[in-house]
């Protein structure tokens, strides 16, 4: 952080209450609004003049309370003891105002100076709720103003309030929420503890932060407790415990005795969930009719990423070809005009290529998450979800695999614990994404062209196998990593279900254009950095032996008395198979070369080899590197030549490589491999280290050589291949 | 006998009396307003059998069957 100093207001609350409209509203910048409990997982910060005052405006995750027992629960609290940390704009739903006032209780029990932003004032006058906001800032001692923060509607007077806030003040005012005897009694005794930890913390604020401990710690993963906080704390809460005491409770049921109080003082009786909100909660959670349109909705996504995404991924590669070829007519041939062409200009389509299906996803969710429905997805699919130890709120993630694992694993920031999003993330790079089928169409067509299976083309059914296979693989490693790298509890399922709202496009727009943007600009950056690493690979060195020969033969060419359009093919015909052999000699050629021994028993040899590095840069590469090994050029899927060149080449006893066998043996391949650099690069970006996205590469090369292994080996005992 | 949240008919209301559960659970729950005492009732039932929908404190809350089993409940008012 650049400028430590500078002060900040943090604006928290319960998920989905508001926060972030209200950020956009106070500052005009734009962060993510969802309607999903738990989205916000980025700290989002704007800067906000006040008076003469400069502040930073912090959105905080939501959250329930300041209760901790994870990292990322922790941030919260983290957040409001830093030093610069002035104020706190506590955001609540009015339509929920009985639970949503423990935290700003919660928080000014702390000692912060806080502002109780009464928000959705507007959906709670419609169910008839009144709130006397005057006696209910006397209760919690601090302003409650009521605002709508989609209509821009208090503002002014949350920031006038805020601003009086943020002066000096002596004493500091708060609710007197009373504790049982003997619980004051153990914060008595934990209170000296915590001075020695927080020396610099006001001693009124002791015993506050002892509540906090007595609550938090114990089966914790937080960090920087020190062992003579925990042991104290320890020691209370087992001598409680032997006398049947249920401190959390204790506490809980304290803040609530007085909550409770504090709303039937000032808040009208609350009538029922709106009907109509009601009356959709009841088709769309149905057996049949919800269902019905669950798998609607979810075909819908799929099929707008699958298909409605394609024509625009295909003009930005039109467009990327298009750069290709006019930069290669302008700049002089050589290194330099290779490295633009085919390492910068490249890898910035790699990275360009994913925006359609990102964007779309994105507004999609966001779509899903502020009308409410997401929440109901998740309440549909849970059932299926549990069985793998997933979280309902996976599927979408999941499924989004299908098209395309890039926005797949942005789509997992929705879950809430960072353990169930990790595994979801390492689990849906098995989906048998979009840019897998172009290597099952070449290979099938390669190896069984026109042979049949029953009624069936032998074809379709190995389509339809790896697809099932992708499936049933995504889901045995999910149930693996719950169980291995990733133990812990199953993810529970306590989610509120947000009543239906509807959502605003412009919003959404916001949402999804911020999300594609940090993509282009974090992981875009490593696609770019990779795909020229992978272009030198595969470029370097070069053979000067290589190029003398077909110097020679073009000018043979060039003096032989054929005619122009002969010439011209021999001429092509020359380059192709120069590359091919510039290729085998380079750094990526020779590597192929070296792992064939590797290879060889499942059934490659050292041209798929190098396929399959260069097809890390992206799948459909595969398909273009092994055209330039084949010494073929440019080539396709449906490519006459390429299919032809794959059949006849032989290994070195004369054996076709190709066959049935190792077609399956390859298709299973790319199926498990992860051999998607931009997968890799969005998982480091999503997890934040390096270490989730060389352990996902690992893990699925492992499983893939494995699985590719076990079938041509099986196979050829069984006599196939 | 006990009576969970699970043996509650859709629709009836009924009082907590305890939650059993993992500690961090039960804090979360608590925390979100669950305590003995609070009135509770079971909305409806996910169309595959769980999890279960409960309005409590006028909002939505969806859990688990294996999580509402361990929330017991009594008639209400019978202290
Ligand atoms: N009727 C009404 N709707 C609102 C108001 N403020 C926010 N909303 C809606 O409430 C939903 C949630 O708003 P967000 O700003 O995303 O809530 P959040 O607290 O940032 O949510 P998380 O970051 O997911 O915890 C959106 O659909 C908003 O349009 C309001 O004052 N009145
Ligand atoms: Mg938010």
């Amino acid at each position: 952080m650049s400028d430590e100093a500078s002060p900040q207001v943090l604006i928290a609350g319960n998920p989905n209450c508001g926060k972030s409209t209200l950020f956009n509203a106070l500052s005009g910048g734009s962060a993510h609004v969802g309607n999903y409990p738990g989205v916000t997982v980025d700290r989002t910060t704007a800067t906000l003049q006040l008076g003469s005052e400069q502040i930073e405006l912090v959105d905080v995750p939501g959250m329930y309370s300041l209760t901790a027992s994870s990292p990322e629960e922790q941030l919260a609290v983290d957040a409001l003891t830093e030093s610069n940390t002035r104020a706190v704009i506590c955001v609540v739903d009015a339509t929920t105002l009985e639970r949503g006032l423990y935290l700003p209780l919660q928080l000014i029990e702390s000692g912060v100076p806080v502002v109780i932003a009464l928000n959705m004032m507007d959906a709670a006058a419609r169910i008839g709720l009144r709130v006397d906001t005057e006696r209910l800032s006397e209760l919690f001692a601090s302003p409650v103003i009521p605002v709508v923060a989609t209509k821009r509607r208090g503002l002014d007077a949350l920031l006038a309030a805020l601003e009086a806030q943020l002066e000096p003040r002596s004493g500091i005012a708060t609710p007197e929420v009373t504790y049982p005897a003997e619980l004051q009694a153990d914060l008595a005794t934990l209170a000296p503890v915590i001075a020695r930890w927080r020396p610099q913390m006001p001693a009124s604020q002791h015993r506050v932060f002892a509540l906090w401990c007595l609550l938090s710690l114990g089966e914790d993963s937080l960090r920087g407790v020190p062992d003579e906080v925990r042991k104290a704390v320890g020691n209370i809460r087992r001598a409680a415990a032997e006398r049947g005491r249920n401190l959390d409770l204790e506490i809980v049921s304290s803040r609530y005795v007085w909550l409770d109080r504090a709303v039937a003082e000032t808040c009208s009786p609350q009538g029922p969930k709106p009907s109509w909100s009601e009356r959709i909660d009841r088709v769309l959670t149905h057996p049949i009719a919800g269902i019905s349109i669950f798998a609607v909705v979810m075909f819908g996504i799929f099929e707008a990423l699958f298909a409605g995404a394609e024509p625009l991924i295909g003009a930005i590669e039109t467009f990327t070809g298009f750069m290709q070829t006019q930069s290669a007519a302008i700049l002089p041939p050589g290194v330099l005009q290779d490295l633009i062409v085919d390492g910068v200009i490249a890898g910035v389509g790699n990275v360009i290529v994913f925006a359609p299906q990102i964007l779309m996803l994105f507004l999609f969710i966001g779509f899903l998450e502020d009308s409410g429905y997401l929440a109901r997805v998740a309440f549909v699919i849970d059932r299926v979800m549990k069985g793998v130890g997933l979280h309902g709120k996976a599927f979408v993630p999941l499924l989004s695999g299908f098209a395309c694992a890039v926005p797949a694993v942005m789509a997992t920031r929705t879950i809430e614990r960072r353990r169930d999003r990790l595994v979801t993330m390492l689990a849906l790079p098995l989906m048998s994404c979009s840019a897998r089928l172009p290597i099952y169409i070449l290979v099938v067509g390669t190896v069984f062209a026109g042979q049949s299976l029953g009624w069936f083309s032998a074809g379709a059914v190995a389509l339809f196998s790896m697809y099932t296979l992708s499936v049933l693989v995504t889901l045995a490693a999910a149930a693996v990593l719950r169980r291995t790298v990733l133990p812990g509890p199953a993810p529970t399922f306590v989610l509120e279900m947000p009543p239906y709202r509807w959502p605003s496009a412009g919003i959404l727009w916001i949402n999804a254009w911020r999300r594609l943007r940090v993509f282009l600009v974090d992981a875009g950056t490593i696609i770019l950095a990779m795909t020229i690493l992978l272009w030198a690979l595969l470029s370097f060195p070069k053979s000067t032996e290589v190029s003398g020969h077909y110097a020679t033969e073009r000018a043979q060419v060039l003096q032989s008395a054929s005619s122009e359009t002969t010439k011209a093919e021999a001429l092509q015909a020359l380059d192709a198979r120069e590359a091919g052999e510039q290729l085998a000699h380079s750094l990526g050629g020779r590597f192929g070369h070296a792992i064939e021994p590797v290879l060889r028993p499942i059934g490659f040899d050292w041209q798929i080899g190098v396929g399959i590095i260069g097809a890390f840069a992206a799948r459909e590469v595969f398909i273009s590197t092994l055209g330039v090994v084949f010494g073929i050029g440019e080539a396709d899927e449906e490519n006459k030549p390429l299919r032809q060149a794959l059949r006849d080449a032989r290994h070195a006893d004369g054996s076709p490589v190709m066959t049935p066998l190792s077609g399956v043996s390859l298709m299973i391949f790319f199926l498990l491999a992860c051999q998607c650099m931009s997968t890799i690069a969005v998982v480091k970006k999503e997890s934040g280290s390096w270490k989730w996205p060389v352990f996902l590469f690992s893990y699925m090369t492992v499983l893939a050589y494995l699985a590719s292994l076990a079938v041509y080996q099986g196979g050829q005992l069984l006599g196939y291949g | 006998m006990k009576r969970s949240l699970v043996d509650l008919p859709l629709g009836q209301h009924a009082e907590i009396a305890s939650i059993d559960c993992e500690r961090r659970l039960s804090r979360r729950l608590m925390e979100m307003g669950l305590l003995p005492g609070t009135r509770v009732r079971v909305v409806r039932v996910a169309p595959l059998g769980d999890p279960i929908e409960l309005r409590v404190r006028n909002y939505s809350l969806s859990v688990r069957r294996a999580e509402a089993a361990k929330i017991a409940v009594r008639p209400e008012g019978a202290v």
